[in-house]
């Protein structure tokens, strides 16, 4: 059975054919409003995340689906010491299909080698999450009409920000992708993805400050400085504000540029900045979920078969 | 035992001088009943110096555990007194159960009954990683 646990448990090709299908879905949702009646989704948040499990949940229902699971691991059996795969065992019983978010890193590995149905990662700790990648993905396609080519900014936490580095090994298989990795020296893209970007000959430039590389974007990729990655709040105040996109910095980008941000937001880019056409964020939300109704789509049609996802 | 004739059992040659007392306790020879001999410091034109191990039974040997200790050593298995096979050893692509995932935030930390898989990255630099959360294991002492 084929699970999706990292963005690249699938190839470019599945990945297009899965955009297309979510484009599609946006486009004519009516044609779709019934396609999965009958079956059921299950939401296990082993950690709170309200927008992801939203997010899902909304994806099953437009499509006819129905929804169960727990929102918060106080109300899970592993509250009560149950084992993360006996739990995965019990509720692949009730389910034709897991998404499942948890707080420790490859916790859905462990889960699909005991699931009787495909498990769908919707974030592991600070390790993967690939349909929030596949939101960023339709997202750019969508505005940009394809990926060959284009200069992307990432601008914020780059070391501990999960989104970012799937996002970098995305976008590193199309041809003619630069990246340029806006960061504080504390904050900076981790060696092994800067080294996986050299091996692969792919250009890349770090800086300190947005002004200076603005103009020269087709994608500007905001993220938010976690509170909880800090140990001390002194670097966390010192920073946090580093980085903050507002209406006089915008000015300075192109009409082509498109910004983007895995929300929720804290302040790292002013509300004042919401109404310009090239914030897109809040359609990146929107296309997250029919990203996931694509995805939900074929892997349970594929359930098996030869497309989607992690073997095991 | 007469250390320099064998006639039906197991040497490790080629261990790299000092060596031989981790390899000795990693393979449980302590438990075993037949002779095993250490012999440290042995001259060696390719490594200066070098550890022999002999083992006087035919024993099954966990390759794998070797092969992560040292893909340097030479397994020959002994019948009649003469060397019948010689094993060259190399990185085991997957180490199962064979010391701890180093990552805090590793659901192996939390799951007690997962076996601890670590699935060989860049043989090179002899680097493995969890099958589950990734991370590096590395240097010598690792996993
Ligand atoms: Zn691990």
């Amino acid at each position: 059975m084929r699970h999706l646990i990292d963005i690249s448990d699938l190839s470019v090709a599945e990945i297009d054919r899965l955009l297309d299908l979510g484009e599609d879905m946006l486009r004519r949702p009516e044609d779709y409003r019934r396609s999965q009646q009958g079956r059921i989704l299950a939401t296990l948040f082993f950690e709170p995340s309200t927008r992801t499990r939203l997010s899902f949940e909304s994806a099953m229902l437009s499509m006819g689906g129905s929804v169960l699971g727990f929102p918060s691991p106080d109300s899970s059996s592993t509250a009560k010491g149950e084992s993360l795969q006996d739990t995965i065992r019990t509720v692949s019983c009730y389910c034709d299909i897991i998404a499942m978010r948890h707080p420790k890193e490859g916790a859905p590995i462990a889960a699909a080698m005991k699931s009787e149905v495909p498990i769908i990662n919707a974030g592991d700790g600070g390790h993967n999450h690939p349909t929030q990648t596949l939101t960023d993905l339709m997202t750019i396609r969508l505005e940009k009409g394809g990926f060959e080519g284009l200069t992307l900014g990432l601008c914020g936490d780059l070391k501990f920000g999960r989104t970012v580095h799937s996002l970098v090994t995305a976008m590193s298989r199309y041809p003619g992708v630069r990246f340029v990795l806006i960061a504080p020296p504390e904050l900076r893209l981790p060696g092994y993805l800067t080294a996986f970007l050299r091996e692969k000959g792919i250009p890349y430039e770090e800086v300190e400050h947005m002004e200076d590389v603005l103009p020269r974007l087709d994608i500007l990729y905001m993220t938010r400085v976690q509170r909880e990655r800090f140990f001390n709040e002194a670097d966390y105040v010192r920073l946090k504000d580093t980085y903050v996109l507002t209406p006089d910095k915008l000015a300075l980008a192109g009409e082509g540029l498109r910004v983007m941000h895995p929300l929720p937001r804290v302040n790292e880019i002013s509300p004042k900045v919401d109404d310009d056409p090239r914030a897109v964020y809040f359609k990146q939300v929107r296309n997250g979920r029919y990203v996931r109704m694509a995805l939900i789509t074929r892997m349970l049609a594929e359930n098996g078969g030869e497309e989607a996802g992690h073997e095991h | 035992m007469n250390i320099d004739s064998i006639r039906r059992g197991i040497v490790l040659d080629h261990i790299q001088a000092g060596r031989s007392m981790e390899i000795y306790r990693a393979l449980g020879l302590e438990e075993l009943p037949c002779s095993v001999a250490i012999i440290r410091n042995v001259k060696s034109n390719a490594m200066g110096k070098k550890d022999i191990i002999k083992i006087d039974d035919d024993i099954d040997i966990d390759l794998d555990v070797l092969g992560y200790i040292d893909p340097g050593i030479t397994v020959n298995i002994i019948v009649d007194g003469v060397i019948t096979e010689k094993k060259h050893l190399a990185l085991p692509r997957r180490l199962v159960n064979m010391g701890r995932c180093r990552n805090p935030r590793c659901i192996t930390t939390q799951e007690a009954n997962l076996d601890q898989v670590f699935v060989l990255a860049d043989p090179a630099r002899k680097i493995y990683r969890c099958l589950y959360c990734d991370a590096e294991q590395r240097g010598t002492d690792a996993p």
